[in-house]
């Protein structure tokens, strides 16, 4: 596990740690706010925020009118007096109507004005599937955000490196997309949907300090060493390529990347240049998805040390289906399919 | 079921109605009309009456659909809207707005004389921006749109900044990255302009919220024109105003034409902007836009009002765009030649000297003196602008501050393409293609 403990620990699920990041950051920053749809009293429809706004109160936790181009826009202007807005978006799927106000605003702010002023916000948001959420509750969007110039991009694998990744996005003073994979908010997922969900109680990165720690943007972890070849993944797939790697015994080094924007790309360089062969996974869409950026890194980078081409897993480029959801997800067979050519070449 | 019992509305719509027609906005007047306003309906000034600053907006309805205003056509300030502003503030009104039409001359001539790529002006708009940013605090946050230069100049900021952001030159500390008159000036209590439209709105709905819930006693601005009042950013705004009764003064500029689309096509072929607020169950006045002190006097109730905690006002200047769009449109080309000249709320200018005039404050021989001050003020500022460059002739900024600001620090992959850019400089110019 990354870091030491420098306070108490608490075994939290990554709801809980999410949660746990902003009560810290609340208390330490009285300019911090949160805001969003049922993130008051409710809590979040995730639970994300609850208990927040009993205890900071009213001013600094509030529920927003259903409209992202708003809760957005409005985040901005507090940025702009100098608050710390951490608005989260209920599903990334209802980000689009928002989409303006961050690719426009909220990214070129400091770029425009040279500075005079900037967007200190932190934008939260539940992706991805596996929950039976249908095309509008299912979305991978990581793609679309780091096309935006001005924008980084976080996705955290587990409770420990969310409540360090989220702290460190909202101390950062540039706009963050903190992309929550909900698929994992209460256990690691081994993409096989028929057996029973393990808690996050079973897994080192369960043990949360419960007090402020950091986890810096734009480096990577690796979860796993291996010779056999280097996996690139996030979120709810790092598991996933995990299980499938232990049960077919494969030597994979496997890099949790954790900030897609800025990228580590050094980490992503020593590993490939080991190894001789890369496999990135995704959940999101193929087709200029966040793979195809890391595939021509690679190449660009590794060329001559790779013996096998570089191998996409990927969700289909179909909205995300909800009686087929299986058999859109990357799951295991895909996988093991992936692994197996590029091991053969 | 058998199929015995089709809708009998349907036999009634096919053979009885005539069919659907869709209806396609149309100004009444297009190149080579004679404009006539004559049945654009001026209230009398006495017709607006002046609630509480604390008036519940569901009790002052009538004033979103009549026209507040002060200044008669007699050149006498009247009505129960009357500022009363001493003489020597209606001087300095008029010295700003003149200030800003010379201004808005030479930017445009230096516009055609090939020294930047782009200029907007604000003729017989003046009024809107000058008295607006006097009726507030120079604390108050403004949040412009593209045609509010003289918020700037009212707030005395510097015209040699103005110009050297037109110029995009050595001086511009925007570094040449946004296009002419897209300032940004915080010291002046004045948001970056996006150019995006309408963007600004929701942003000075947060920038109220913040300063109330820090218990400030700053209120928030924001402005656009009735063309934007139809993008979505525009009711968010409205909404989140609303719901957390935010200390902030919406104004739409009607300037009756976006580009080459009349209000029309933003819905005032219906009912006015300042209608807007009913629904929403804020404050809308609808004001003379020509008539400064009717500006200062809306302005100052709806301040009043917000730093109040009785929430928010939108604000519709009725008024008139006497130019183009900006130096990239003909207007001749979509619209009646002589609209500005018909226009029946005359020019803010000639109406603020008027009432001065009239009441022995100003005479003929001080506004040419005034007049020949302020353009020798532009003249000779734009010679020390032009010392630090013009758009296109080499003095920009270093190149490589193209990477700059794209984030706090500079990413791995922005490092590697500046070098490349630098790179790329040097193969087209030599080895010592780097000014000192």
């Amino acid at each position: 596990m990354p870091g030491s403990p420098v306070s108490t620990t608490k075994t939290m699920n990554m709801i809980e740690a999410i949660n746990s990041a902003m009560d810290v950051m609340l208390a330490r920053d009285d300019k911090m706010v949160v805001m969003g749809e049922d993130v008051g009293f409710f809590g979040g429809v995730f639970r994300a925020t609850a208990g927040l706004q009993k205890k900071h109160g009213k001013t600094r936790v509030f529920d927003t009118p259903i409209n992202e181009c708003g809760i957005i826009g409005v985040a901005v202007g507090m940025g702009a007096y100098g608050l710390r807005p951490v608005p989260e978006i209920q599903f990334a799927d209802y980000i689009y109507p928002g989409l303006d106000q961050l690719v426009s605003e909220a990214a070129r702010l400091r770029y425009r004005s040279a500075g005079d002023f900037i967007c200190p916000m932190t934008v939260r948001t539940p992706f991805g599937g596996g929950i039976f959420g249908g095309q509008t509750h299912s979305q991978s969007p990581e793609s679309i955000m780091t096309h935006i110039c001005g924008v980084k991009t976080v996705i955290p694998s587990n409770p420990y490196d969310a409540k360090g990744l989220l702290i460190a996005a909202i101390e950062d003073n540039d706009p963050v997309v903190f992309l929550e994979p909900k698929r994992i908010y209460n256990g690691p997922f081994s993409g096989y949907y028929d057996r029973p969900v393990e808690p996050w109680s079973k897994h080192d990165a369960s043990a949360v300090p419960e007090d402020y720690y950091r986890i810096e943007l734009g480096k990577a972890a690796t979860v796993r060493e291996g010779e056999a070849l280097t996996i690139l993944a996030y979120g709810t797939m790092v598991h996933v390529t995990r299980t499938i790697v232990e049960e077919m015994g494969v030597d994979a080094e496997i890099i949790d990347l954790r900030t897609l924007l800025p990228l580590d790309i050094d980490a992503i360089e020593r590993s490939v240049k080991k190894t001789g062969r890369c496999l990135i996974v995704h959940e999101a869409t193929r087709t200029s998805g966040f793979g195809a950026e890391l595939a021509a890194l690679v190449q660009e980078r590794c060329f001559y040390h790779l013996e096998a081409p570089v191998e996409r897993v990927t969700g289909f480029d179909t909205p995300y289906p909800h009686s087929l959801e299986w058999a859109y997800f990357p799951g295991p067979v895909r996988i093991a399919t992936a692994l197996t050519k590029i091991l053969k070449d | 079921m058998p199929e015995t019992d089709p809708k009998p509305d349907m036999g009634r719509a096919a053979s009885n109605l005539p069919p659907l027609s869709l209806h396609i906005p149309e100004p009444r007047y297009r190149p080579g009309d004679t404009p006539d306003f004559g049945d654009v309906e001026i209230p009398a000034v006495e017709a607006a009456r002046r609630p509480s600053e604390a008036a519940r907006p569901d009790a002052m309805r009538e004033l979103s659909y009549g026209l507040v205003r002060v200044l008669d056509f007699d050149g006498q300030a009247k009505g129960s809207w009357d500022p009363k502003l001493i003489p020597e503030r209606l001087r300095v009104m008029l010295r700003y707005m003149m200030l800003v039409r010379a201004f808005d001359d030479r930017m445009f001539r230096a516009q055609r004389q090939g020294k930047t790529s782009f200029y907007m002006k604000c003729t017989g708009e003046e009024a809107t921006s000058v008295a607006s940013t006097m009726a507030i605090d120079r604390t108050d946050m403004v949040f412009p749109s593209y045609r509010q230069q003289g918020v700037l100049i009212a707030r005395d900021y510097p015209l040699i900044q103005m110009m050297n952001q037109i110029y995009s030159n050595r001086g511009d500390h925007l570094m040449g990255r946004q296009l002419p008159i897209m300032y940004s000036a915080p010291e002046h209590g004045f948001f970056s302009v996006s150019g995006n439209l309408a963007t600004q709105y929701p942003q000075a709905v947060g920038w109220a919220m913040a300063s109330a819930s820090k218990g400030d006693n700053r209120i928030a601005t924001v402005w656009c024109g009735e063309g934007s009042s139809a993008e979505g950013d525009f009711h968010s705004a409205l909404t989140f105003a609303t719901v957390y009764n935010a200390p902030v003064i919406f104004n739409v500029v009607n300037n009756q034409w976006a580009i080459s689309s009349f209000s029309g096509f933003a819905g005032s072929e219906r009912t006015t902007f300042a209608a807007r607020a009913v629904g929403y169950g804020i404050a809308g006045l609808r004001i003379d836009g020509n008539d400064p002190l009717a500006v200062y006097a809306a302005t100052q109730w709806a301040a009043d009002r917000a730093r109040t905690n009785n929430g928010p006002t939108l604000i519709e200047h009725f008024t008139y765009r006497s130019e183009g769009h900006s130096t990239s449109d003909d207007p001749s080309a979509y619209r009646a030649a002589d609209e500005a000249t018909a226009w029946p709320l005359g020019d803010p200018i000639a109406r603020l000297r008027h009432h001065l005039e009239t009441i022995g404050e100003w005479d003929a021989e001080r506004h040419d003196a005034q007049a020949r001050e302020l353009d020798e003020l532009v003249k000779t500022t734009q010679k020390q602008s032009e010392k630090l460059g013009i758009l296109g002739h080499g003095l920009h900024q270093p190149f490589e501050t193209m990477f700059q600001d794209v984030f706090e620090e500079l990413p791995w992959h922005l490092k590697e393409q500046s070098e490349q850019m630098l790179a790329e400089q040097e193969a087209k110019f030599g080895p010592n293609w780097k000014p000192e």
